[in-house]
């Protein structure tokens, strides 16, 4: 039987035939203050996929985001990126792996001291040291262009709107162009149209880029419209995976319930 | 109430401030020896130094030469009265220079520093904490250890002494103005009178021991500002705490130089 040791050092088995999920979170166990938040959650994305994390507020899903890009750990269980675990892994270690992963954060997280422009040139300024200040700043403008946003270079995230500063969190996410892009909560908080918005700037990205995603959301309308797959969540586990349509069909009272209140 | 219940009453708080005193000392071990390794391994983050030297040292420099000054006219009037009592006026330009060298600049200057860098990189990197900017630079693939921390002690250690150099001019000056304009006295004799038979060790380790604030300063107050939690309660007690810590830290690290200084640099 395998020890928690074991679980915490030893890289997952891909289980897929012979190809390593872009990310593999097997078993994971998390708890705050003795308040359990994840309990055995288990789930994959492959390169190219994108993946809906669902459920209601407090369930766990912005931790799984925050596990799986290595600012928490688990108690137990593993997270493997391409077949790394990435446990116990030193922070400079961990930013190779982080590299080829964009994260959204739920308040966009803007250098709040730094104009949109130097937020966007943040990563590219520490990572591509190559790169000349005129080719950083074609890099920004054409990132700021993706989002729409490419008028507000020199404004300060305290200026524009929260629509706005998730655009330019999410043209920060894409500048060390990522293989990966985590995003928690990319519409909560916004009108319907900034949110449709949001969905078709990411469904663009997905076109273009052909990155593999993970979405955390409540909202299931946008849910359903970026992603191929959904994984429901409940009392820190995963009720059901699949595509919207197996959700429509599940006999499971709390996937009819929600989708009956969303 | 039962004796028991008396017991517990009372043991239970004092077993959790126990705790928590040893895990603030252990969280402050394992955040020293992050911020160490960060500082010591490449890439290193040469233009944010430069700012925080900037921001410690360039901007810091008109209050601790205030400070200085005033602190020049206070020992001045004070050691003028005393030294005349005694019959002692001649010593006044040693007494002064001794004062101010070796006691009163480098305290001053930490304390000073301590309030205005302290509370403003605490508060400062808090507010980052809280409103997930610490958390943004590290998914960037930025270790934040080396980023915020690594540059802001460093900043601290290196502007802490040419900090307490400005004091000591600014101190000085004043002291002799205060002196000169009661009773005609040169600023030449006053220069070679205050330092006659000084000595480096008499004067370099006191300026020198400031680095040890500046490490001080720089990393209570980037350990407080990075643990915070709790939104802008918690960014003001990090803030709060940042101050209160650094100082009394400076302070007590200041006694244990002292009689290292009296034993190494006779």
């Amino acid at each position: 039987m395998a020890t928690a040791y074991d679980i915490a050092t030893k890289p997952a088995e891909p289980k897929q035939g012979n190809s390593v999920p872009f990310v593999a979170v097997e078993n994971v166990y998390k708890s705050f203050a003795g308040h359990k938040v994840l309990s055995g959650v288990t789930l994959r994305v492959n390169q190219g996929e994108t993946l809906a994390v669902l459920g209601r507020s407090g369930t766990g899903k912005s931790v799984l985001l925050r596990l799986i890009i290595g600012l928490a750990t688990p108690d137990s269980g593993t997270v493997c990126i391409r077949g790394q675990n990435i446990a116990g892994l030193a922070l400079d270690r961990m930013g190779e792996i982080r590299k080829k992963m964009g994260f959204l954060f739920q308040q966009a997280a803007l250098y709040d001291s730094l104009t949109i422009r130097e937020n966007v040139a943040f990563p590219l300024e520490h990572h591509r040291r190559d790169m000349s200040k005129s080719e950083r700043d074609d890099r920004v403008r054409q990132l700021l262009a993706e989002v729409g946003l490419e008028g507000a270079l020199n404004k300060m995230p305290s200026d524009i709107s929260g629509g706005m500063q998730k655009r330019v969190g999410l043209a920060r996410a894409l500048a060390l162009e990522p293989e990966i892009l985590l995003l928690d909560e990319p519409t909560a908080g916004l009108d319907p149209i900034s949110s449709g918005e949001i969905d078709e700037l990411i469904l663009k990205l997905q076109r273009e880029r052909r990155m593999a995603s993970i979405v955390v959301t409540h909202d299931l309308h946008s849910a359903k419209t970026i992603a191929g797959r959904l994984a429901l969540l409940n009392e820190g586990n995963v009720v059901i995976e699949g595509t919207f349509e197996r959700l429509q069909q599940s006999d499971i009272g709390f996937v009819k319930e929600f989708l009956q209140q969303s | 109430m039962r004796r028991t219940d008396l017991v517990s009453s009372v043991a239970s708080p004092a077993t959790s401030l126990f705790n928590g005193f040893f895990e603030w000392f252990g969280e402050l071990g394992i955040f020293s020896w992050r911020v160490l390794r960060a500082a010591v391994t490449a890439p290193y983050e040469g233009r944010e130094l430069i700012r925080q030297l900037d921001e410690v040292g360039s901007k810091s420099l008109p209050l601790v030469a205030m400070a200085g000054a005033a602190i020049g006219v206070i020992i001045s009037l004070e050691a003028r009265y005393s030294l005349t009592r005694f019959g002692a006026k001649s010593m006044f330009p040693a007494t002064l220079v001794y004062s101010v060298v070796q006691v009163m600049g480098p305290v001053i200057t930490g304390l000073v520093v301590s309030g205005r860098v302290g509370a403003g990189m605490g508060a400062e990197l808090a507010s980052m904490k809280v409103t997930e900017q610490i958390d943004a630079i590290e998914a960037s693939a930025i270790n934040p250890y080396r980023l915020l921390a690594a540059t802001r002690i460093l900043a601290c250690i290196l502007m802490l002494p040419l900090l307490t150099l400005a004091t000591d001019a600014c101190a000085l000056l004043t002291g002799y103005f205060a002196q000169a304009l009661v009773e005609p006295l040169s600023f030449h004799q006053f220069i070679s009178s205050g330092f006659n038979g000084a000595t480096f060790n008499a004067f370099l380790p006191q300026t020198f021991k400031t680095a040890v604030y500046g490490l001080i300063i720089g990393l209570i107050a980037c350990f407080q500002g990075m643990r915070t939690r709790g939104g802008a309660a918690g960014v003001g007690r990090a803030a709060t705490n940042s101050v209160v810590l650094a100082s009394l830290f400076l302070i007590l690290a200041d006694v244990v130089m002292v009689k290292f200084i009296l034993v190494f640099f006779p």
